[in-house]
């Protein structure tokens, strides 16, 4: 009798035991069947002129360079706009605020709420405000706004966990020398908190860079390099969309996957960067 | 290829002296249909006066949109425009005809439906290809947008419109699954065998196979002669205080050069 | 959160004293401080405000599509015909039936990975394989799309025999794969968070490992992997780009896993950049059910971050 329990016991064990490795197994199968199917029907198709060219519809030459082009001003732009705010809020919330207050828990939960919006609801929004409310039309500077609301929470959170991380003794031993509040945040505590921020904004890049309905709502679709921040833009991810509704030839699915191969390639370049950095940080 | 092009476009911008003014943007919005060759149209008139055109391709109840409240400066809209779906100061003008071709899948076997058979597989009354001489097996209705001038063309040509409440609304079953381009119907057509789906005739390849309708098939002749029965012009929309650059370039695609290139991508010329 | 306070306190007293040695600062010193406390405050009223605008934006624009069909007509409508009606039931469905599905099928296999990294995998394939679920999360959904449109579907047509594989159960699968990582990486976090006494007791007592994982570690950090599930809820619902390319797209009520549906979520993406007048303001509508939606899975996480800090 207590044998067959252990036995039956012995043999959940072991199903539990498969079903966890099969999860793990599962996870990384898939994660290595997307990266080998898109990079391997892509990367042939990826040249030096594929990524330098720019994209033509009269001739054969279907290059990115606009689009990447487009994709760093996007970055940088809505990086420019979120990043200044989102850790100036940071260190409201870290090292101004009462603890618990109401105005914390109202910034609290308004963060909070931010970050779960689908961005798709965000692109609705954008769409009114700042295309048409405000009158910037489809453009960079509307797109960038836009993203630059959805990136807010994530920065904003990364920010205030790595200023909390900064120790207690840095804060005690510039206070201790006399130093105002001002000068121990900028001189103390941003430097020391500063790889959790750059993790942050790299993290963000990646966000930005994957998002697709939101930036087509607000920054339109329009397939060259922009001159002023008013102009319309194509992000690489919007312009792989814009890809897999028009594939009719080969050549087109040859360039879908050659354009889902640079974003992966991007994305994968983004979570090394980020994990260097984070790395580091724990060192020290 | 590339070079002869770029020797014709040199040629041309040598023989014809441009009075526009260089280094100006011209927007364009509307037709998913139309932007295609519009792209074309623009690109070549960008390495040709240096005027950069921006097309942008939402759908044509966007273009409508676009020209009356002057958000751009023309406005594509790939069906018939109504007069009173337009502003008093707003003008159309046709730029190309186009045929809707009803496109399957190389390997599906039928090549021909009759105009109602076409109605009845979108109002959902015939589901099955045997019904129509083909394969026994269901078939997979694809269809556009509701903001699309082909969808409009293709309803209003097979009568697929129904009043509710007063208000026309499309007829064409809620089943049918719905692509955001051309090029989505297209590439849903080239990887199913039982898919069917409409798209402007100039974009059709030996992806797809054009269905002929009554007997005709879709072509640059049929279309002329008004046999092949669902055609819709390519409608330009423009205000009375569009900027010249604008007009000059509407000018330019209506012009003998323009409609070579409007004939070269397989649609009908107007003139 | 007793560790966060920590700092707070301190800083609280040290700027108090600060304050009474009022007589060395000098006054510019002063003013700059007070000036740029106001820039941060003022920041960290943007992110209110821009929730504020949203919600304000979002509801103002549904308000002509709710009084043209009433609540009734649009929350309940089988029929979306515009410019007639506007009934977003089927679309409610379609995402509740595609994101349920993911999660059954999801959850599970992030549950079981996750317990995989926290206690059975040795320490190098942890090394390889939590920047894998990473990168999994930094993935573009456009990516996940395309790659569902060009494998899954054509999958779904051969094993199912359907003529037609853009369904519910493609959506299904690529929204599964989407939030794995979402479901491992927090799930991970919490089960590691368990007290290593829980698992030494269960261990000595002659519970095997196994039995000790799931009846004795998974119960205590149960919280936070629902935490990790709701996420994971949100980010399936949420999702647009990849469902647009893979579910079909038609407006009418699935009747089943292998039915073409359209999400909520497409119905915005796929209509609103050239809808007009009260279409225009139907796909906002289409918003604002989503945003409750998303407004109740905020609130039920809040209420769960609630029970566990008590």
């Amino acid at each position: 009798m207590s044998r067959n329990l252990r036995n039956s016991r012995n043999l959940k064990d072991n199903v539990l035991q498969g079903l966890i490795w099969a999860s793990a197994v599962f996870t990384m199968g898939f994660l290595v069947w997307i990266l080998f199917y898109i990079i391997s029907n892509g990367i042939n198709h990826v040249s030096w002129s594929f990524i330098t060219d720019n994209y033509s519809r009269i001739d054969d030459s279907s290059g990115i360079w606009s689009m990447i082009v487009a994709t760093v001003y996007m970055v940088l732009l809505s990086l420019a706009i979120a990043a200044p705010i989102a850790i100036m809020t940071a260190i409201y919330l870290t090292e101004y605020a009462k603890p618990g207050s109401k105005l914390v828990q109202l910034v609290r939960f308004c963060t909070a709420s931010l970050a779960g919006i689908p961005s798709i609801i965000y692109g609705l929004f954008g769409m009114t405000f700042f295309v048409t409310v405000m009158g910037l039309g489809f453009s960079l500077l509307s797109g960038a706004l836009t993203l630059a609301i959805l990136i807010l929470p994530v920065i904003i959170r990364t920010t205030e966990e790595a200023i909390m991380a900064v120790p207690l003794a840095y804060r005690e031993a510039s206070y201790g020398l006399g130093a105002s509040r001002l000068y121990t945040i900028t001189k103390v505590i941003l430097p020391s908190a500063m790889p959790g921020i750059v993790a942050s904004i790299i993290l963000s890049t990646g966000r930005i860079i994957g998002e697709s309905a939101p930036v087509f709502l607000t920054a339109g679709m329009v397939a060259r390099i922009p001159e002023s921040v008013f102009d319309s833009a194509r992000t690489l991810t919007v312009h792989l969309y814009m890809l897999t509704t028009e594939l009719y030839t080969q050549r087109d699915w040859d360039m879908a996957f050659a354009s889902a191969t640079v974003l992966i390639v991007l994305v994968l370049s983004i979570n090394l960067l980020t994990r260097l950095i984070t790395a580091r940080f724990n060192k020290r | 290829m590339k070079k002869l092009f770029a020797g014709a476009v040199a040629l041309v911008s040598l023989t014809v002296t441009s009075t526009v003014m260089a280094n100006e943007t011209i927007t364009v919005t509307g037709s998913n249909s139309m932007s295609s060759l519009m792209e074309v149209l623009a690109e070549t008139y960008t390495v040709k006066t240096g005027n950069f055109v921006e097309v942008q391709g939402p759908g044509s109840s966007a273009g409508i949109r676009a020209a009356n409240e002057g958000v751009s400066m023309l406005g594509m809209a790939s069906r018939i425009v109504q007069d009173d779906e337009i502003k008093e100061n707003v003008h159309t003008v046709a730029m190309a005809r186009d045929a809707i071709a009803v496109a399957v899948n190389p390997a599906n076997g039928v090549s021909n439906l009759s105009v109602e058979q076409v109605a009845d597989i979108y109002r959902g009354e015939i589901t099955n290809w045997a019904d129509v001489g083909g394969a026994k097996s269901p078939i997979v209705v694809i269809t556009r947008d509701s903001a699309s001038g082909t969808r409009a063309g293709f309803e209003s040509t097979l009568g697929l419109t129904r009043k509710i409440n007063g208000i026309k609304v499309s007829a064409i079953y809620p089943r049918a699954q719905v692509a955001n381009g051309n090029g989505m119907v297209k590439t849903t057509v080239a990887h199913n065998v039982y898919a069917i789906g409409y798209i402007s005739l100039g974009t059709v390849d030996e992806s797809v196979q054009a269905l002929s309708i009554n007997d005709v098939a879709p072509s640059v002749a049929t279309i002329q002669t008004g046999e092949y029965p669902i055609a819709r012009p390519f409608t330009l929309l423009y205000r009375d205080d569009a900027p010249a650059a604008a007009m000059a370039y509407m000018n330019w695609i209506l012009s003998d050069e323009g409609q070579a290139i409007v004939a070269r991508k397989g649609y009908v010329p107007v003139k | 959160m007793f560790m966060t306070n920590v700092p707070q306190a301190f800083k609280r007293t040290s700027g108090s004293s600060l304050s009474r040695q009022g007589g060395i600062v000098s006054r510019r010193r002063e003013l700059t401080e007070i000036l740029f406390q106001g820039l941060f405050m003022l920041s960290a009223f943007i992110g209110v405000l821009s929730l504020g605008l949203i919600g304000f934006f979002v509801f103002k624009e549904a308000a002509p599509a709710i009084e043209f069909s009433g609540i009734g007509g649009l929350v309940a409508g089988t029929d979306w015909l515009p410019p007639a009606l506007y009934g977003i039931l089927p679309m409610i469905v379609a995402s509740l039936l595609s994101t349920s599905l993911a999660v059954i099928t999801g959850v599970p296999v992030g549950i079981m990975a996750a317990i995989f990294l926290a206690e059975v995998a040795p320490p190098l394939v942890v090394k390889i394989m939590r920047p894998a679920v990473e990168l999994l999360a930094g993935i573009p959904s456009v990516v996940y799309g395309f790659f569902g449109l060009v494998v899954i579907v054509p999958l779904i047509e051969q094993v199912f025999g359907v003529p037609s594989g853009s369904t519910i159960l493609a959506a299904s699968i690529v929204l599964a794969i989407m939030i794995l990582p979402t479901v491992i990486t927090v799930s991970e976090t919490s089960l590691r968070a368990v007290p290593n006494q829980y698992k030494e007791g269960s261990l000595a007592l002659g519970a095997s490992k196994v039995y000790t994982t799931f009846f004795v570690q998974l119960p205590a950090a149960r919280s936070g992997i629902l935490t990790g599930v709701i996420l994971g809820i949100a980010r399936a619902v949420g999702e647009t780009m990849a469902i647009i390319m893979v579910m079909g797209n038609a407006p009418a009520m699935p009747e089943g896993v292998l039915d073409s549906a359209r999400s909520m979520t497409a119905n915005i993406a796929l209509e609103m950049s050239y809808a007009t007048g009260i279409h225009s303001s139907a796909l906002y509508a289409t918003g604002v059910v989503l945003l409750v939606f998303i407004m109740l899975l905020n609130a039920t996480l809040m209420y769960l971050n609630r029970q566990t800090s008590k």
